[in-house]
């Protein structure tokens, strides 16, 4: 594809631009499709949860192998989890959201470890794709996607769990008091509470890890400056690679936590 | 930073993805663990069960135990009483066989003192006789002095 010449700001930029398609035939800026989030994501999804689904498929209760020992524990760790948050019937759909949520998101910002310029130059050569960016949760969309699913499902759960009256209740005489006068107040902090939700369940997420990418980016940069610059670039970027791991395995544990702690929420009044 | 129509394929992928969890990964592995809790939670309770059956067995052995004990505790008493019983019943059969034995060999003293009394008798008798005849230097008619020699016969007696 393109050839440009080889400056810290096309190197970035070349790191930072998705592979783009228009749906549809529309044009204008929300009918694109980051074609690279998207099937990246799809891609690990069906890799991580694939896996988790052929180990379950032959799920014994009898001396379990050592993979399903594997999911098992997992499994047992995010259900703990969630039964320490959430009271109600947890195994029609908040415990299999967080394992979704938390082998999905894990995979994905897992992708930040691969070193970007291998899978860069795989991605050119092998695939002919130029631009390709592997680490779908450095998409907002991707994160926004996830948040404001979980936010749909936080207010379908308050409708349900509550009804539009408890619901309303909630809103009006919550947390200041249900004195008329502090009607407004109430609703103006509940309101700001529900618009913070999702924002800062997705932004916390997308931040971490674009601002891990970036590092990555800004050590490579570095390592491209001789060989001094890649000595210490080799070690700054094995050292940010281990870091980051925690911060990957932490991020995608506080998604999961977040959205187990939301739809909760939701079911549980004032 | 652009949203676009990725957030809205995005948000699709990861409902898919849900319900794939739902439906498909989920149920079998809590089946899997539930059962496999059941079967454990199964064995604690056997086990428990277990050792109560056998608290249960032992309580009972002591109580057997116990009872035999006393049995033959008995036994023994009824043994002893018995033994001593014959032996008493013995000794009584004993000293009226001894008794009897004793009757026996006195009536036979007395029998043998009679006898050797009358053969004695009858010698000093005879030797009374025979004295007297001496002393009078003639044949002593047994006839003619019958009564005489009955009343010497009478007062040796």
């Amino acid at each position: 594809m393109a050839v440009e010449e080889l400056t810290p700001t096309s190197y970035i930029n070349h790191h930072l631009t998705y592979n783009t398609i228009q749906v549809g035939g529309n044009e204008g800026a929300f009918w694109t499709l980051h074609i690279d989030t998207l099937i990246t994501s799809i891609i690990l999804g069906i890799i991580g949860l694939g896996t988790i689904w052929l180990i379950v498929r032959k799920a014994t209760p009898g001396v379990p192998s050592k993979r399903q020992a594997f999911v098992e524990l997992t499994v047992e760790f995010i259900d703990d989890q969630v039964k320490n948050t959430f009271h109600g019937n947890r195994h029609t759909l908040v415990a299999p959201m967080a394992l979704t949520i938390f082998v999905w998101v894990l995979l994905m910002n897992t992708m930040d470890i691969v070193p970007i310029d291998i899978a860069a130059a795989i991605n050119e050569h092998v695939f002919g794709l130029y631009y390709w960016k592997i680490v779908p949760t450095t998409d907002v969309n991707t994160t926004f996607a996830l948040a404001l699913s979980v936010w749909l499902l936080m207010l379908y759960f308050n409708l349900k769990v509550k009804g539009i009256g408890g619901w309303s209740y909630e809103l009006f005489c919550t947390p200041f008091g249900k004195n008329p006068l502090l009607w407004p107040l109430n609703l103006l902090f509940n309101f700001v509470e529900y618009v913070s939700k999702p924002l800062s369940h997705s932004l916390r997420l997308f931040g971490n890890i674009y601002a891990g990418e970036i590092i990555f980016l800004l050590i490579g940069m570095w390592a491209a400056t001789g060989v001094v610059g890649t000595i210490f670039g080799t070690l700054l970027g094995a050292g940010w690679a281990i870091f980051h791991l925690l911060i990957v395995t932490l991020q995608a544990f506080i998604f999961m936590m977040l959205t187990v702690v939301y739809i909760s929420m939701a079911h549980e009044s004032h | 930073m652009n949203i676009n129509f990725t957030l809205i394929s995005q948000a699709l992928a990861f409902s898919i993805f849900i319900w794939f969890t739902v439906r498909y990964v989920w149920p079998p592995l809590l089946g899997a663990i539930e059962s496999r809790q059941k079967t454990i939670a199964d064995g604690l309770a056997a086990g428990e069960r277990g050792k109560h059956d056998l608290e249960l067995a032992s309580q009972r052995s002591t109580e057997v135990l116990k009872e035999a004990k006393q049995r033959a505790a008995e036994i023994i008493v009824q043994a002893e009483k018995r033994a001593s019983e014959i032996v008493d019943n013995a000794k009584v059969a004993a000293k009226e066989e001894g008794d009897r034995i004793l009757i026996g060999a006195k009536a036979d003293i007395e029998h043998e003192m009679f006898s050797a009394k009358e053969t004695l008798r009858q010698h000093t008798a005879d030797l009374a006789v025979a004295g007297a005849a001496k002393i009078l230097r003639r044949e002593v008619d047994a006839k003619t002095h019958a009564d005489l020699l009955a009343d010497i016969e009478e007062d040796l007696k």
